[in-house]
């Protein structure tokens, strides 16, 4: 079978491989054989090799060495190109992150390849969906020239584990002086939180203008964790200082996609649609009856938020007991 | 300092946007165009560099003869001078053609600092730094909240979730900005005077030597096979809160299975 090559996306600090990985890996299965392919610090594939055969790698090639977290981007890039150049995959599968995106970019010029960015479902043929204009137009393409390369969305594909033989092979890792140009000289967590990522969280739940305060922000955190969600804030809400920028849902923020959102005290401009609106169930909770947001929403509640919510918290929190 | 600015004119992103059924490419002649609201951060960034340290600020564009209207916005917040690659030939490029025209473009400007919008609001790719860097061979520093020019070097912090990385490198680098980096200056009324009388030099691809045959829709990469409006939602429930809006939504996720 054609051997598909997916780079495999890491959490920070040691924390293994993230959810967008074994998505790349089920999805690349339409199109043949995945093989993973780990890029990271030397020790790093030894404690995810078995997560990645189980989730159907029969190869996981690996190549590692101290310089790759230590320039941005470019370092990845090589490897991958060597390695396209080496076994002449079917296709190349990456998750869909920023980082993703721009190896993806590079990849398909060292490669001579075309490349799509942000694909929803990838068909046995080669096809591929995308979602445009923020998910208003349902795309279908398709790579014409060179090896197919690919980059999937978060949370389009649900991961099934397929076992496979996950057999390491290593990769040496030599780079060029132009991939050591933009040195990476420090990793900066600013906010700890014990909540999921919001692009790959499966319920999520948003604040906008109507939450009205920063403080008031606790209700919609509250209701989050009650659902094990993510909390994501509308640009009115970042705009006027409730909520950090890194949490914002919409076009110029980030795009989700989870089984449940929730949005609060949201209008739905599109702004804020562009971001969240192929979400599979949205439930909108607004005290305008007129809110647009309503037209999306599979249930909305036309009703204070101030009460509704943590009511609705209350009583999630009972039935889980 | 020579700082160049990538600028693209896209379809408002508050308005409805279409593709041309009759090509799929995006349907720009009756779309309601505007600057890339990304792109405003591009260059306030770049004529904060300019101020502190000297030089001069050109803006670059690919596109077709109305992106002058984008243009002309970005020379009215106080960009020096402009270059505006227009040629019917490159219609329906993709992101890939229009780095190699950008790459040519840039290989007849002098720069120490290349500056972009994180993404353009019509494609939504985000990849424009990534692929000139790989063109020209110098360093990207994409995803910029923050920028630094020091003499020789150029020091960005690139948002990531919750937080950032400090990356640097030496010049000449390309970097990107997001929204957080400034708040870009609304153009005065004099800006706007005065930048109908800055230089805008217009290229074909023969001036830039880039082959006509390279770029256009039937030279891409890839190719958009067929597109439809997503489909509409079925109608969903609205319930007015009268004391029983919180058990109705839970009973909602209960349904679902969610809860």
């Amino acid at each position: 079978m054609a051997e598909v090559l997916v780079l495999v996306e890491l959490n920070p600090a040691g924390g293994g491989v993230r959810k967008t990985t074994l998505e790349a890996l089920t999805a690349a299965r339409a199109l043949g054989e995945p093989s993973a392919v780990v890029i990271a610090a030397p020790g790093t594939a030894a404690g995810v090799k078995d997560t990645l055969a189980e989730y159907g790698a029969a190869t996981v090639y690996v190549a590692e060495s101290a310089d790759i977290d230590e320039y941005l981007v470019a370092p990845k890039v090589e490897v991958l190109a060597q390695l396209v150049g080496e076994k002449s995959p079917a296709a190349v599968v990456i998750p869909s992150s920023p980082e993703g995106k721009e190896i993806a970019a590079r990849l398909a010029i060292k490669t001579g390849s075309g490349f799509l960015t942000d694909v929803t479902e990838i068909a046995a043929d080669g096809t591929a969906t995308q979602a445009a204009f923020a998910g208003q137009v349902v795309v279908h393409s398709r790579v014409t020239t060179g090896t197919p390369i690919y980059t999937l969305r978060g949370n389009s594909v649900t991961p099934e584990p397929a076992p496979a033989a996950g057999t390491e092979q290593e990769v040496p890792v030599s780079l060029s002086d132009q991939a050591k140009q933009a040195r990476v000289v420090d990793r900066v967590v600013e906010q700890k939180s014990s909540r999921p990522e919001l692009t790959e969280a499966s319920i999520v739940v948003s604040g906008g203008r109507g939450v009205a305060s920063a403080e008031n922000f606790s209700i919609i955190e509250a209701l989050a964790d009650s659902l094990g969600a993510a909390v994501g804030a509308s640009r009115a809400a970042v705009d006027s200082g409730f909520y950090p920028h890194s949490f914002q849902v919409g076009q110029t923020g980030k795009t989700v996609s989870p089984q449940l959102y929730v949005a609060v005290g949201i209008s739905g401009a599109i702004q804020h649609r562009a971001g969240m609106q192929t979400s599979k169930t949205i439930v909108a909770i607004n005290k305008d009856p007129e809110a647009p947001i309503f037209e999306l929403a599979d249930f909305g509640v036309i009703g204070d938020l101030n009460t509704v919510v943590p009511a609705a918290t209350e009583q999630i929190t009972a039935r889980k007991g | 300092m020579n700082i160049v600015v990538l600028v693209k004119q896209v379809p408002d992103s508050g308005s409805e946007r279409k593709l041309d059924p009759s090509d799929n490419t995006v349907a720009r002649a009756s779309a309601d165009n505007v600057i890339n609201e990304m792109d405003e951060y591009a260059i306030e960034e770049a004529l904060t560099v300019k101020e502190a340290q000297g030089g001069e600020v050109t803006v670059l564009s690919v596109g077709p003869a109305s992106a002058t209207d984008a243009i002309r916005k970005a020379l009215s917040m106080g960009a020096d001078k402009a270059v505006h690659v227009v040629d019917d030939a490159l219609h329906g490029s993709d992101a890939l053609q229009t780095s190699a025209v950008l790459a040519a473009a840039l290989g007849q400007l002098e720069y120490d600092l290349v500056i972009c919008g994180a993404e353009a609001t019509d494609s939504q790719m985000s990849v424009m730094p990534a692929l000139l860097a790989e063109r020209l061979g110098i360093p990207q520093l994409s995803g910029a909240r923050k920028l630094t020019v020091d003499g020789s070097t150029a020091k960005i912090e690139r948002q990531t979730d919750g937080g950032y990385w400090a990356v640097e490198a030496p010049l000449p680098a390309i970097v990107s900005t997001w929204d957080t980096i400034n708040e870009p200056r609304y153009p005065s009324f004099k800006g706007i005077m005065a930048a109908k009388k800055k230089p805008v030099l217009t290229l074909s691809l023969a001036d830039l030597g880039v082959d006509a045959g390279t770029v256009g829709l039937a030279n891409a990469a890839s190719q958009v096979l067929d597109f439809a409006g997503r489909p509409p939602k079925g109608e969903g429930v609205k319930v007015t809160d009268e004391g029983d809006g919180a058990e109705k939504f839970v009973g909602f996720l209960a349904a679902q299975k969610i809860v």
